[in-house]
């Protein structure tokens, strides 16, 4: 007697709720890092782009070795540099709409500046004398985001707003490898999948989260992989190719605004410099490492590329170079003044009126610095 | 003085009420969170807001507490007063780095350019048999996180008043709403315009001379019922309901504990490190020639909360409430 006549005959079907939703294959990233410099497809760019692009690299290197700089006079606290990664910081800008907004963590500084931020405001956070120096709503650009991850929800939600008043507002937020294992990843982009937000993801795999890397933070075959789970489409381009960064950012953006809902797009990049200035690398990598990945510089890729193609010649990076000198020079001048500081402010903004236990608190600071300015006239 | 012949209510009805008055008043309101839609949420305080509304209006999220607070971020950031509502006390936990780390301090990270005016919901406090997870007294841990207001009904016209206020507020606001209070009913008129309340202010629910009972929320009515039983044993008792732990309204507190020379806090959140803490400080500080006794705490047992079946021996109840008043050294009266 079989199992079957045992049961009376009953066949088991297949639960009535289950259908599959969608074909997960169109949602697959490419098997290797989407690439245009060096490629059959760098004949398509446009030469204008390609050149505002690399004005922006050349720029956005000497930000960061400026910032670095700053650091060792004293002049900011701490500074988690983006060497290395300029062609996603920039690629970020430069892709998005005037009226979208950026979500940028706190190595995103570049991507800040690119999209119009001022370059003294957008370092109040790491110079420390308030926790973001500039309005949000000027450029459209979030605060400098430290908890990992956590803006992304953040960018999902005002995606998901824009749409729904109307407005064809895309969100583009930025987060790293190390990101990508926390807790608000994973509910950010399911929420924009579910909603079909028109937010765009792009994790730069930097290869470290500080000093841990990828191999000990997922198991994923790749990090753009992920995007198949959520019912998104996952990208993955070779990050220091700011020209292949900035096609497929563009296309996602498109993509989203059209109403085709999120992306997600991990660019490999390597971070060249320290976790920030505080940080010593020598003890988690090797020099070769960095040395190999010196030889894939964003800069030096794109500056290839259109030296062969006769698009730029050494006026031309001569006259990118003075630009970014001039930017260098006026960040020094700028920094090197004391910020004007008000021990006031610590009370002003906490909530729309200060509550009675602030005032109290307030009134007992005024007082103290009163105190404190009378003794040192005594 | 005349009262308005009104129907009774409930309290669950009351919230929903001012849920649905304040997304009519404003188009910006949003409700969201678990089952809010469809269902009407599980206490069913959300009960017809998507039918009313629609869907983009009172929207049933991805079951994550975090990634429904932190996607109302974006949508307060774009202009937009998100109503989120975390199903019970304990399920809100997952939100809080969203809670702690930005709803509570983008005001201020921006110097006031990016206020959040986000209303959390959340159903809290213990007495009503749930089992793990659903009876926690959660609001020290928002007490203790500048930038937010943290605020608790325990009537039905408050349930109204002060919701309406949490959601015309540009702060974030973390409106807990005591569970075993939703179906207690009262004569309530939501057409009276007192029946919205400003934020930070007390009340004193009774009156009386001998001392004061410095409560909020699911411990009122468990006050008042004390304060009734105290008579006869001669002591008339006075009730303030707090109604908003952030911004604490010292002044109507220490006047109340200056008239009467005693005083008892009582809540169920644990004592240790719980509101009472700070609230019997507060009341030192300002009323220490005042008082004829130290300000002692009735409050929940230190411990985790307990199961069901045990609950009644945890939480403050009359007896433990007139126990605690007995010692307010009344012998230096006599």
């Amino acid at each position: 007697m079989t199992v079957m006549e045992q049961r009376g005959g009953y066949r088991p079907s297949p639960p009535p709720a289950w259908q599959p939703r969608m074909d997960p294959a169109p949602l697959l990233p490419d098997a290797e890092p989407y690439r245009v410099l060096g490629t059959e497809a760098a004949a398509k760019a446009d030469p204008d782009l390609l050149r505002r692009l690399y004005a922006e690299l050349v720029r956005g290197r000497r930000y960061n070795v400026q910032a670095t700089a700053l650091t060792k006079q004293g002049r900011l606290a701490v500074y988690p540099s983006s060497t290395g990664q300029e062609a996603c910081e920039v690629a970020a800008a430069l892709a998005l709409q005037e009226r979208d907004w950026l979500f940028p963590s706190y190595r995103d500084t570049l991507a800040a500046v690119a999209r119009g931020v001022d370059p003294v405001e957008a370092l109040t956070l790491l110079r420390g004398d308030w926790h973001t120096g500039y309005d949000p709503y000027e450029h459209r650009v979030a605060p400098l985001c430290t908890p990992l991850a956590t803006q992304l929800p953040h960018a999902v939600g005002l995606a998901h707003a824009a749409r729904l008043k109307g407005d064809d507002v895309v969100a583009l937020a930025m987060v790293g490898d190390g990101g990508s294992s926390e807790g608000d990843f994973h509910e950010a982009l399911n929420f924009a999948a579910v909603w079909q937000a028109p937010v765009v993801f792009l994790v730069q795999n930097n290869g470290f989260a500080i000093s841990v890397p990828l191999a000990k933070q997922t198991a994923a075959p790749s990090l753009a992989h992920k995007a198949v789970g959520y019912g998104m489409p996952g990208r993955l381009v070779d990050g220091n190719d700011a020209a292949a960064v900035h096609e497929v950012l563009s296309d996602a953006v498109r993509h989203a605004r059209a109403g085709g809902g999120p992306t997600l797009i991990e660019a490999i990049t390597y971070r060249i410099d320290a976790h920030t200035n505080a940080d010593d690398a020598t003890r988690y990598r090797g020099d070769s490492e960095v040395e190999t990945w010196r030889g894939h510089d964003p800069i030096a890729l794109l500056e290839h590329e259109l030296t062969e193609r006769g698009l730029l010649d050494e006026d031309g990076k001569q006259a990118a170079r003075d630009a970014a000198e001039a930017m260098a020079a006026d960040l020094r001048e700028r920094m090197n003044q004391d910020p004007v500081l008000d021990p006031m402010d610590l009370f002003a903004h906490v909530y729309a009126e200060p509550t009675p236990q602030l005032r109290e608190q307030q009134d007992q600071l005024r007082a103290e610095l009163e105190a404190e300015s009378e003794g040192s006239h005594r | 003085m005349t009262t308005v012949a009104v129907k009774p209510a409930t309290m669950a009805q009351a919230l929903t009420r001012a849920l649905r008055d304040a997304m009519a008043a404003d188009p910006a309101v949003h409700v969201m969170g678990e089952d809010v839609g469809t269902l009407g949420g599980v206490f069913r305080v959300t009960d017809g807001l998507a039918k009313e509304f629609g869907d983009d209006r009172c929207t049933d999220t991805p079951l994550a507490e975090a990634g429904i607070l932190g996607t109302a971020v974006g949508m307060a950031m774009y202009g937009l007063r998100p109503v989120v509502e975390m199903q019970f006390d304990a399920f809100a936990y997952p939100a809080f780095e969203q809670l702690i780390s930005h709803v509570s301090r983008m005001r201020n990270r921006t110097r006031g350019k990016m206020p959040l005016p986000i209303t959390i919901r959340v159903p809290y406090g213990g007495g009503i048999g749930g089992v793990e997870h659903h009876s926690d007294s959660s609001e020290a841990y928002y007490m203790a996180t500048p930038g937010l207001h943290v605020v608790t009904p325990a009537t039905v016209a408050d349930a109204y008043g002060l919701l309406r206020a949490a959601i015309a507020s540009d702060d974030p606001v973390v409106f807990l709403e005591p569970k075993r209070l939703y179906w207690s009913k009262d004569s309530w008129n939501p057409e009276d315009p007192q029946s919205v309340e400003p934020i930070g202010r007390a009340v004193v629910r009774r009156s009386g001379r001998s001392a004061t009972l410095i409560t909020y929320g699911p411990s009122v009515p468990v006050c008042l019922e004390a304060a009734e039983a105290a008579r006869e044993e001669g002591w008339d008792l006075e009730v303030v309901d707090l109604r908003s732990l952030v911004p604490f309204d010292d002044e109507t507190v220490s006047a109340s504990v200056r008239r009467t020379g005693r005083a008892v806090v009582v809540h169920e959140s644990g004592g240790f490190g719980g509101p009472g803490g700070e609230i019997a400080a507060r009341v030192t500080e300002r009323c220490f020639h005042h008082l004829e006794a130290p300000v002692l705490r009735v409050a929940g047992f230190d411990i985790p909360y307990p199961p069901p079946m045990l609950e009644r021996h945890h939480l403050p109840g009359v007896d433990r409430i007139l126990d605690a008043v007995g010692r307010l050294q009344w012998e230096a009266e006599s």
